[in-house]
């Protein structure tokens, strides 16, 4: 089985979702119930932690494609942090680096959304 | 080298592929990067026959064989499903693609990328192969 986890808390009125283990089309359906629950009750300010991923594919990034207008709309945005090598060099490959922000660590993801008020 | 898996048709077979062959692919003298690359490619090639060939039906078949000759690493996907789309062979343009928000399609965009080859071979309404491939470094 593939092994992948979220872990969701708050933290200065930003969501952090902490992603662990294998994002592939097995368990990119796990994330995206988590992007819909948090849409659904307009928690649109979003970090994704990756410290913990191991591996990302096309379902994985698929997934964070599919929400980012949606999120933007509503005023938020999805913030990526502490990848590993390989799992930035996967959404550097698709450009991806264009479309989101991506952060070294956590805190100076949260910190630029609370800059913004 | 010749060495073959056989697996049905679902998504949580894809760990056991991306095992199979990166064991492949070490014993053939990848580094980790590559190894990791070549893993990719094939979790991508399978996802796309469960999602687009098999449309999801989980009994059917998938067969990976893996062959190292001639300084080549070779991988063949076979699948006895739908017919490929051939707008799906089309990797899609980048800046483009992230301008407008799409989904779907990057996973041909990555198999082109991570490998030196790839080549489809398709029998209508018989059989479909992906073949991926990639220098073994010297």
């Amino acid at each position: 089985m593939s092994d992948f986890k979220i872990a969701q808390r708050e933290t200065n009125n930003v969501n952090v979702l902490e992603l662990k283990g294998y994002l592939d089309a097995h368990t990119a359906p796990k994330l995206e119930e988590a992007f819909q629950q948090l849409l659904k009750s307009d928690r649109t300010r979003i970090v994704v932690n990756c410290r913990d991923l191991s591996y990302i594919s096309s379902a994985g990034l698929g997934v964070f494609m599919a929400f980012i207008e949606d999120v933007r709309e509503k005023s938020g945005d999805i913030k990526l942090t502490n990848m590993s090598t390989k799992v930035y060099n996967v959404f550097d490959l698709l450009g991806f680096p264009l479309l989101y922000e991506i952060f070294k660590d956590e805190s100076e993801a949260v910190k630029k959304f609370n800059d913004k008020k | 080298m010749k060495k073959q898996l056989k697996i049905d048709s679902k998504t949580d077979q894809l760990v056991a592929v991306r095992e199979f062959i990166s064991q492949a692919a070490f014993a053939s003298g990848f580094s980790d990067e590559d190894v990791s690359k070549i893993a990719l490619a094939v979790d991508e090639a399978c996802t796309n026959v469960i999602k687009h060939a098999y449309r999801f039906q989980q009994d059917k078949k998938i067969t990976i064989t893996v062959r190292d000759d001639h300084g080549n690493f070779e991988i063949s996907i076979v699948d006895n499903g739908k017919q490929f789309d051939p707008s799906m062979l089309q990797a899609p343009d980048m800046k483009e693609y992230l301008s407008t928000y799409r989904r779907g399609g990057l996973g041909v965009y990555l198999m082109k990328s991570l490998m030196d080859k790839v080549e489809y071979d398709i029998e209508p309404g018989k059989r479909n192969q992906v073949k991926l491939i990639k220098h073994i470094p010297r």
